[in-house]
């Protein structure tokens, strides 16, 4: 099964309106709850990354028997640096973002806790995609 | 099990929103002004103190089953932030006093409680 939701860059009061939305779905499917709660953590931070640094982004969820596929693409600044960017600590963030407790340089690596596989690939000045996969049979 | 609505009396706490959550069992505390920190760490069922007041306070409670939120230094939610609140049924709380003392009450009545 497949669903999208858009994603409105520099949008805070959004934030996360698309991850909730594929939370009631997983929930609905009768999804593990562990396997639930994790994807949600990847995919609220995912959200949040392209509403603090893009312009435009979407959200694809694939629900499998066996796994969760998730894909965020963004039209944005792109990551110069991916390997940097993971380290934990490490923000580009505005100081207007990081006063409201964003920018913490703690999403990815939250991202990369609670899949199985997460592939980065970006193009500065054009975006970003990542692809996140979460195994339901894992637990 | 503790309630939410337990807690009120003895911590001294104003109930801004979410009324209908005050059934909701509480299982413990989170303390932290970082999103990204409460996103990874808190648990279904927790408290979580902070300061911020924006809307995201509420979109993570809501994703992390949090039982509610406990503003401090009397900070105000936002209209945004009570509009979500009442419509997840996740309530706002308040306290006039600082993280560390209300972390340390509710702390306590917790142990207490075990």
């Amino acid at each position: 099964m497949h669903f999208e939701h858009e994603i409105e860059g520099g949008n805070f009061s959004q934030a996360g309106f698309a991850s909730s939305e594929i939370k009631k779905v997983l929930k609905q499917l009768n999804i593990n709850i562990k396997v639930i709660k994790r994807v949600v953590v990847a995919l609220y931070e995912a959200e949040v990354n392209i509403v603090a640094h893009a312009y435009h982004g979407k959200m694809e969820v694939d629900v499998d028997t066996d796994k969760i596929f998730m894909r965020l693409t963004d039209k944005g600044p792109g990551i110069e640096n991916i390997e940097k960017a993971m380290e934990e600590g490490y923000s580009t963030a505005s100081t207007e973002v990081r006063e409201m407790g964003f920018g913490a340089g703690m999403g990815l690596s939250n991202i990369k806790k609670n899949t199985d596989e997460l592939y980065i690939t970006s193009k500065v000045d054009k975006g970003t995609t990542v692809e996140m996969t979460a195994y339901l049979n894992r637990e | 099990m503790m309630k939410v609505k337990d807690i009120i009396d003895d911590l001294g706490l104003t109930v801004f929103s979410g009324k209908s959550g005050l059934e909701r069992e509480l299982t413990g505390g989170y303390v932290c002004d970082l999103l990204s920190d409460v996103m990874g760490n808190a648990q279904t069922g927790q408290t979580w103190i902070t300061l911020q007041t924006h809307r995201n306070v509420m979109a993570i409670a809501s994703l992390k089953d949090l039982a509610a939120i406990i503003l401090v230094k009397d900070n105000k939610p936002e209209e945004d932030t009570l509009k979500q609140s009442e419509e997840e049924g996740i309530p706002i709380l308040g306290t006039a006093e600082d993280t560390f003392t209300i972390a340390g009450k509710l702390f306590n009545l917790l142990k207490n409680q075990q």
